[in-house]
């Protein structure tokens, strides 16, 4: 039997599915100002995996996990944990689960680990048992010199440790993190990524979002891409990178073009050999993403530029990534997809939806 | 492990109700302790601000002739009872503060994610809080009004007046810890405790008999909940402790102690009906 770190048994990794979301819908707010968060995500992650939910802010990601950590009720679909149904069984879920939201929420007054000792009770562990996870996970997120102090002194590093210490402290059989990183120091940021890949090694199935490309492609298993509340695409980095194929050019004939011209290079570029796909992008100043067979076809690009007495003002190339696989299903870059929503998001409302 | 067993079910047998309740609420009081022995000023305020009411509002009518009071004895003697009472109901109404700062925070998400075996056991961390607070602040100005010469109920009237104390702060815990999810964040929370305190205080006969006031303030206080926990603890504190005493001459008719009691009973009782649908909406 295989060892393992976490109580309850498990099957072995890849071999059943952890969690399922079927067809999970849900709004905020009513009337004409709705905003609907998810629109029918479905999503499966095998146990033991490392699993990434790459998507934009706003994309519904963190509606996504409150659903499955029992915070939140999906206005329709159904959330399965470990075979139990988390909608009507959500105290047998929760002791599964560890979620490191995405607000840390400490107790500015205790300290790391007062607060760890509450976390402890409130998941019903033993002194002993309580206690040993407490200088076992002092250990491994090297939160040493610091537990002892308040938690108001901390810094967002040391917040982020110890929030990961509270959700591993019942030793759960998934972990769920909102954004584990964003906006940490190179330091903490590489304590995270190590636990998490000897979490995962250990047996422990993990869940985190993202919107950082580089952070899902370094560290999941798997990866879903979410966009508007659904899932539109689904597998490993390397598979949907190898599903997508050929080479990446970004193309700009000039600095600014305009959308009859950007249209009209389109036409003209389509009709190239090795060029399986051209696409418009908006964002960008209308510049032109192309996928093409391989390099060669490159040098055709430009001679073909060049007889229609158009110019190039830019042209990069590249293998695929995900943002590719992104844009492939979109129509926009990630980045893009971030700009879009930067403006439109309201940080007040956001917070009351989080309240209780 | 020697045998290659079975998949087991995750849900093994349940330990306890009982102690995985007492341990999640002991460690959540438990907590709002340390936060009040490293940040002492709500305490230290609240134990400061009776004595000065007792100490100023003493004099301020210590000239008084005397007999004019009800049952004679000094001011400072009858201004005692509304001042403990007010103490209380004070520190109970400020009992939702810290629970919606934990709303505003995102703190109390941290405490739904956990298995809690009950809910409940956040409310009761608050109102076992506010109740030994109380109790504290409440004993401490029954000792300095002693010392002032405001008199001393004895240990049978000392006991009436920590019951009466209770009832009425179970009775402004559930209507504050309500408030704190009724209301959309702490600053409408600290509006409405702001509102209420002081007209509550004059309504009612902490500073003033009933015979001195208008018909309708009268009204007023004899339906004020503070009044029927400060008539009771006067009582005490002139030495009637028989429940059937009659303390207070109402408009609408004569009130024992018992029936103080019984009217602080069933406002509690009733409270924590109402705030319940309003918790387990919140809570669930």
């Amino acid at each position: 039997m295989v060892e393992q770190a976490h109580s309850g048994a498990s099957p072995l990794p890849g071999s059943e599915a952890l969690i399922q979301l079927r067809d999970l819908h849900r709004s905020y707010g009513r009337g004409d100002r709705a905003v609907r968060a998810l629109d029918g995500l479905d999503l499966t992650v095998p146990s033991g995996c490392l699993y990434g939910l790459l998507g934009p802010n706003g994309a519904g990601k963190t509606t996504a996990l409150r659903i499955l950590c029992t915070l939140l009720a999906p206005d329709r679909g159904t959330v399965q944990v470990a075979g139990i149904d988390a909608l009507a069984e959500p105290r047998a879920v929760r002791r599964l689960l560890g979620y490191v939201a995405q607000e840390v929420a400490i107790d500015k007054i205790l300290t790391g680990r007062e607060l760890l000792q509450l976390q402890g009770d409130l998941y019903h562990l033993d002194r002993s048992k309580r206690e040993r996870r407490i200088a076992e996970l002092e250990e491994l997120l090297g939160m040493g010199d610091w537990i002892d102090r308040r938690c108001g002194s901390y810094s967002g590093g040391m917040r982020r440790r110890l929030d990961l210490a509270s959700g591993l402290l019942h030793s759960p059989r998934l972990l769920v993190l909102d954004e584990p990183t964003v906006g940490l120091d190179i330091e903490s940021r590489s304590v995270i990524w190590q636990v998490l890949r000897q979490l995962c090694s250990s047996g422990t199935t993990v869940l985190l979002s993202s919107h950082y490309l580089e952070e899902v492609d370094a560290l999941a298993d798997r990866l879903a891409i979410i966009d508007a509340g659904k899932v539109i695409a689904e597998g490993s980095p390397a598979t949907l990178k190898q599903a997508l194929g050929g080479d990446r050019v970004t193309l700009r004939v000039r600095e600014f073009s305009d959308a009859a011209e950007a249209a009209r290079v389109q036409t003209l570029l389509q009709a190239c050999q090795g060029v399986r796909q051209v696409v418009v992008n908006q964002a960008q100043g209308f510049s032109l993403n192309l996928v093409v067979d391989d390099q060669n076809v490159v040098e055709r690009l430009r001679r073909q530029l060049a007889e229609a007495e158009l110019p190039v003002f830019a042209l990069a190339q590249s293998r695929p990534s995900l943002d590719d696989v992104y844009l492939q299903a979109t129509g926009r870059t990630l980045m893009d997809a971030e700009l879009a929503v930067a403006g439109s998001r309201d940080p007040k409302a956001e917070r009351k939806q989080n309240m209780r | 492990m020697t045998t290659a067993s079975p998949v087991l079910p995750v849900r093994s047998a349940e330990p306890s109700a009982l102690a995985e309740i007492s341990q999640e609420t002991l460690a959540l009081t438990r907590r709002l302790f340390v936060q009040l022995r490293r940040r002492p000023s709500t305490l230290i305020a609240g134990v400061l601000q009776p004595l000065i009411w007792l100490v100023l509002f003493g004099a301020l009518f210590a000239k008084a002739p005397e007999g004019l009071l009800p049952g004679g004895g000094s001011y400072g003697r009858f201004l005692g009872a509304g001042v403990i009472v007010f103490t209380a109901f004070s520190g109970a109404l400020n009992a939702g503060l810290p629970v919606m700062f934990d709303r505003e925070f995102g703190f109390l998400n941290r405490l739904l994610v956990a298995p809690l075996r009950s809910r409940s056991s956040i409310v009761l961390a608050s109102v076992l809080y506010i109740t030994v607070l109380s109790l504290v602040q409440s004993i401490a100005i029954i000792g300095t009004a002693a010392l002032l010469g405001y008199g001393w109920p004895g240990l049978a009237g000392l006991g009436l007046v920590l019951l009466t104390l209770l009832l009425l702060v179970f009775a402004v815990t559930a209507l504050s810890l309500g408030l704190a999810f009724a209301l959309p964040g702490h600053i409408e929370l600290i509006a409405v405790i702001f509102v209420a305190n002081l007209p509550l205080l004059f309504a009612s006969t902490a500073l003033a008999p009933l015979s001195f006031m208008p018909a309708w303030l009268g009204w007023l206080a004899a339906l004020n909940p503070l009044t029927f926990a400060i008539e009771p603890i006067r009582a005490a504190y002139g030495g009637q402790l028989s429940l059937s005493t009659i303390v207070l001459e109402a408009p609408y008719g004569q009130l024992s102690i018992a029936n103080c009691l019984t009217v602080l009973v069933l406002l509690a009782l009733g409270l924590f009906l109402v705030i319940r649908p309003q918790l387990d909406r919140k809570l669930s």
